[in-house]
Formats: C-alpha cells, sequence, structure tokens
C-alpha cells in the first residue's frame, strides 16, 4: 500500500498574537504516513496540536519547516481548488447565519469542481445528491440547515464533504455533538464509505473507544509531537495514555482480537505532572 | 425547475413591476399633467420647452434613472456587506459606510464639484474614498475585539455614522451656508435629475460595482460557511473579502454621491428577497438589483406626492420602512444571534 499523505519532519509555530490564551501551541517534529484506504484516528489531550494539525492538512496554515505529502506530491505546491478536490474536512458545525438548504449546503461541495460555474451543472446535481443518499438526507434536501436535529445536521455536513469526492476525508471530532445512537451511526457510515468507496479517512476524537473501534491505526499527538503510532492495540497501552492524559486509566483487552477498551478510573485524582501541564 | 431557470421568471416578473412603477412614477407628480400631454412628450410631440415636454423629459423620466440606479446599488451594496461580514443585518447605512461616503462627498462639494461629468466623478472618488474609510475602521474595531459577533459590528457601525455625521455637522457650521445650501436637503436623500453625462457615469459606476459582486456570488455562498471552510473549498477567503468590500464600498459611495446616503435600502430590499428566495446570493445579488429599483422608485413617487407641491426627502420615507424593519428582524429571526 502506498502513503496517500505523509507528514515530513513538520514543526508548526503560531504567531505570538494567533497563540489562544497567551500560549503558542506548536508542532514538533511531527512525521508520519497515511496508507490510501486507510482510517486514522488522531487523539491526544486538549491543546496537543490535533486541530492544528488538520488546519496544516488543508493548508489554511502552511508548516514552519517540514513538508507535507499528498499522494508523494509536496502540498505546497498544489492549486487550491486541486487541493479542495483532494481533501475534504468535515467541520464540528455550520454556522447559522444563513440558513441555506442541506442541498445547497452539499452542492457547495462541488465548487472546486467549477469555480467559474455560475450555478452547478447536472452531474454537480447528481453528485450531490448520491451524497445525501449515502448519508440518508434525501428527504431532508430542502430543508434549511437550521430547522435540522443536531444528528441531521452533521449529516448534512458530512454530506457536503463527500460530495467533494475526496481521496482524503479529515473529521475534527466527528461525534462531539451526536448522542450515542447518532455516533454509532456515524461510526458506521464512516466504517462503508471506507469499505465500499475506498476512502481514506482521518479524524479527530477525544472518545478513544470509538478510535479504537473505527481506525486501523492511531496517532497519539501530546505537546504538539508524535508520542505513539500504531493500530490501537500498540498505541492504547496503560501507562502511555495515563502520561499523556494524566489521569489514571485501565486498558482492557478487546474480546477475541478486537479493539482494546479503555476504562477511566474517576475515583483517582488526576496526576501532578499533567495537570501542572493543563 | 432549476436554479438557473427560477432566477430568470423571478427576475422577468421583477422587470415587469419595474416597468409599471416606473411608468406609474411618470405619470403622477405635483405638475398636474394629463396622462395624454405625458405620453406627447414621450413620443416627442410635445413642443421644445412645453410644461409637459420639460416635466416628463428632463424631470420626472432623468429622476426614475437616478431613484432605480440609487436603489439598485444600495440593495447589491447590502447584501455584499451582509454576506462580507456574514452579519444578516449588515447594511451600507447601519454599518455607518453611508455616513463616511457622504462625509467624502462634503467634503468634494467644499472644493466646489458640481454636476459636470467629471466633477461628478471626483465627487464619486471623494464618496468611494470616505466609504472605504469608515468600513475599514468599522472592521477594525470590530475584528479588533477578538470576536466579530452580530452586536460588535453593528456598535462599531452606529459609532462611526454617528461620527461621521457629527464631521459633517462641523464641516457644514464651518463654511458658508449658502454655499452648502442643498447638503441638508441631500443628507436625506436627493434623486434630484441629474444632467446625461453625469447620468451615465452613475450607470456605469453602479454597473460596475454590481457585476464585482455577481461574479462572486457563489464564492459568496460558500464565505458563509466560514473563511476557513470557505478556503478548505479553494476559496482564497482574504482576497474574495478585499474585492467584496471594495466592491460594496464603491456601490455606496457612487449612490451617495449621487442621491445621498439613503438609509435602509442595502436592509429592506436583501432581507425581502431573501424571505421570498432563500440566502443563496446567486439569486440574491440580481433579483435585489431591481427589486431595489422598485423600491426606491416607489418610495421616491410617495414622498413627491404625499405632501406635494411640497416634496419630502426620500431618506424619510426608507428610514420610515427600514426602522420597523430593522426591529422586526432583530426581533424575530435573528434573536438567537443577539
Amino acid at each position: 500500500m502506498s502513503a496517500l499523505l505523509e507528514c515530513r519532519d513538520v514543526h508548526f509555530a503560531y504567531g505570538a498574537p494567533q497563540g489562544r490564551r497567551g500560549r503558542a501551541f506548536s508542532l514538533t517534529g511531527v512525521t508520519f504516513t497515511i496508507p490510501r484506504g486507510e482510517i486514522v484516528s488522531v487523539i491526544g489531550p486538549n491543546s496537543a496540536g490535533k486541530t492544528t494539525l488538520i488546519r496544516l492538512l488543508t493548508r489554511v496554515i502552511k508548516p514552519t519547516t517540514g513538508t507535507i505529502f499528498l499522494d508523494g506530491r509536496p502540498l505546497g505546491g498544489l492549486g487550491s481548488w486541486e487541493l479542495a478536490r483532494q481533501v475534504a474536512v468535515v467541520p464540528q458545525d455550520v454556522p447559522a447565519a444563513f440558513p441555506f438548504t442541506v442541498e445547497q449546503l452539499v452542492l457547495m461541495g462541488r465548487f472546486p469542481y467549477g469555480p467559474h460555474r455560475y450555478f452547478e451543472s447536472e452531474d454537480d446535481r447528481a453528485i450531490a445528491h448520491d451524497a445525501m443518499a449515502a448519508t440518508g438526507i434525501l428527504s431532508l434536501a430542502d430543508s434549511p440547515v437550521d430547522a435540522l436535529s443536531g444528528g441531521e445536521r452533521q449529516r448534512a455536513i458530512l454530506a457536503r464533504a463527500i460530495a467533494q469526492r475526496p481521496r482524503l476525508l479529515v473529521l475534527d471530532e466527528p461525534t462531539a455533538h451526536l448522542d450515542l445512537r447518532h455516533q454509532v451511526q456515524c461510526a458506521m457510515l464512516l466504517s462503508r464509505l471506507n469499505r465500499e468507496q475506498g476512502m481514506t479517512v482521518l479524524f479527530v476524537s477525544h472518545d478513544l473507544d470509538l478510535a479504537a473501534r473505527l481506525a486501523h491505526r492511531l496517532l497519539l499527538l501530546v505537546d504538539g509531537r508524535l508520542a505513539a503510532a500504531g493500530t490501537p492495540a500498540e498505541v492504547l497501552e496503560g501507562t502511555r495514555l495515563e502520561e499523556a492524559f494524566g489521569c489514571r486509566v485501565a486498558v482492557e483487552a478487546g474480546p477475541a482480537g478486537g479493539a482494546p477498551v479503555v476504562r477511566v478510573d474517576w475515583s483517582a485524582p488526576p496526576l501532578d505532572a499533567a495537570s501542572e501541564r493543563v | 425547475m432549476s436554479a438557473m431557470s427560477r432566477l430568470l421568471a423571478v427576475q422577468a416578473v421583477l422587470l415587469a413591476l419595474l416597468v409599471a412603477v416606473a411608468a406609474v412614477a411618470l405619470f403622477v407628480g405635483s405638475a398636474s399633467l394629463s396622462a395624454a400631454r405625458v405620453l406627447d412628450a414621450l413620443t416627442g410631440r410635445a413642443a421644445a420647452g412645453s410644461i409637459e415636454g420639460v416635466v416628463t423629459l428632463s424631470l420626472r423620466l432623468p429622476r426614475i434613472a437616478v431613484a432605480a440606479l440609487a436603489g439598485g446599488g444600495l440593495a447589491v451594496a447590502g447584501v455584499a456587506f451582509q454576506a462580507l461580514t456574514r452579519n444578516p443585518l449588515a447594511e451600507p447605512s447601519i454599518l455607518g459606510v453611508s455616513s463616511g461616503a457622504a462625509f467624502g462627498v462634503v467634503l468634494a462639494q467644499l472644493l466646489g464639484l458640481g454636476l459636470s461629468v467629471l466633477d461628478v466623478l471626483g465627487l464619486s472618488v471623494f464618496g468611494f474614498a470616505g466609504a472605504l474609510l469608515a468600513a475599514a475602521v468599522v472592521y477594525l474595531i470590530a475584528s479588533g475585539t477578538g470576536g466579530f459577533g452580530v452586536q460588535t459590528l453593528l456598535l462599531a457601525g452606529v459609532i462611526v455614522g454617528i461620527f461621521f455625521s457629527s464631521a459633517i455637522t462641523v464641516v457644514i457650521s464651518l463654511v458658508d451656508f449658502n454655499r452648502l445650501g442643498g447638503v441638508i436637503h441631500w443628507l436625506l436623500g436627493n434623486l434630484e435629475p441629474k444632467p446625461g453625462g453625469a447620468l451615465a457615469l452613475f450607470a456605469v459606476l453602479a454597473a460596475l460595482g454590481f457585476w464585482l459582486v455577481l461574479r462572486r456570488a457563489r464564492e459568496l455562498n460558500v464565505l458563509a460557511l466560514g473563511e476557513e471552510a470557505a478556503m478548505q473549498l479553494g476559496i482564497d477567503a482574504e482576497r474574495l473579502k478585499l474585492r467584496i468590500f471594495l466592491a460594496a464600498a464603491l456601490l455606496t459611495g457612487t449612490v451617495v454621491a449621487f442621491a445621498g446616503p439613503i438609509g435602509f435600502v442595502g436592509l429592506i430590499v436583501p432581507h425581502t428577497m431573501r424571505m421570498l428566495l432563500g440566502p443563496d446570493n446567486r439569486l440574491l445579488v440580481p433579483t435585489s438589483l431591481i427589486a431595489g429599483a422598485i423600491f426606491l422608485l416607489i418610495a421616491d413617487t410617495v414622498a413627491r406626492n404625499v405632501v406635494a407641491p411640497a416634496e419630502l426627502s426620500v431618506g424619510v420615507i426608507t428610514s420610515f420602512c427600514g426602522a420597523p424593519f430593522f426591529v422586526y428582524l432583530l426581533r424575530t429571526r435573528y434573536r438567537a444571534m443577539t
């Protein structure tokens, strides 16, 4: 399997004014590859650099040093429309100031395929239709986005990204606003897209069990560094997680070679060293 | 029905409405002319210098053109500012941009610029510069506070508007009042007929501003998802914002130079179209152009006739409509945002 995405010694520092809460978050020497067709989850404590990594992959920001390759080509050398045809991002939510319909939202995913067109083509509409069908929101096509429930809205945003027909689908905490039922639904949908369309998926998650169940491989970011990379069984190791997250956990082997299960000890106080860091 | 045929159908209806409203405006007024005499003038059968000829061809017709251009321009500027700031309540007068433009135009009038084509171009340049200055200040105030919230932006606009209004008052107080005799009237919106050359220039500048916004309409839809999302869809958000900023300032500055700072057109018209057609800027930009023309033409016809033989400034009518409209939007549709 060849790599779809490769980060080679990527460093990033926010300029001082941009550093939130007075601290300049950064990535330091991050190196990894993502093979075509894999589902990869980025895990790690708050402010470990997960969102920074997503923003780097979509070139919203550029690495201070180091290079990101997409299919062997440096990211910086791709045109903006070409990049948008290859990498699609699913944000946590859409702004509600202008309530577009679901179909209008999904059609926006077709922008990089015909940026000079005033209205989308018939092909664009057919692809948007398929994306809505794939996420099960076809019946909501004409509903304003702000009239949807949280789960429906999440699927509409996902459909927009799918309509981009990307080779790499990037999701920022896809289950953050979802209840259990919709979390399961979302996980099954991602897994199906990966299986049926061969889409490579990278998602950031705070839910370690979801990450372990869904992803083929995990990337653990701590303080801007890649602390571990590998299969869920390799990465989810008790001592390592305790160091990374600063709380007591127990990792149990999953049933019959399945993904490991992480149990947090809710009664133990957070570890000192880590709580200082937070 | 495809989006294009929907747009064309709505546009055709609006154009028919515009023609009808323009026809009414042509036939009514404080000079009581019979329809037959107006028709005579229009078809060239009226004697040169006759009352019907002068009133119809030199007063009413150019005034209709000024009203249509100003209304269309302000409505499109409203759509542009709303998309640019991602704030549905943004509008040239509420953002203080009209006041900035008016300040520029007052300064230009002080320099003695009148109604010849070159002078009017000068007025427009000053109006454009004033609009740019005011919009830039509002933008800096609003973005400097970290967030770019609905209230911050509107408050910044109100403050900048008050500042430039005061600056205009200072200028008027300092100079010989007779020289700026028409300013007070103009500040409330003055659609007095302009000479043909000036009118043509107005049309060209308004068309340029309209075109600059229209060709970015689809990108403005994507910008509604946020700057980062727009970038992830291949749009250079900073460049897009700068372009729309310039286009909206051009429209505002030009309209203010020709017709004065008429308020609320950029709020009432885009929102009415939004209620009918939804938030798609590709529909809003072209339909707001025509609907803005219709709205201001109606407002001006009312202003000319409601207290005849005297006449109201058109800005009075638009403000009487706009203020309650603004409150309605604030209390209903955008309650959650504020």
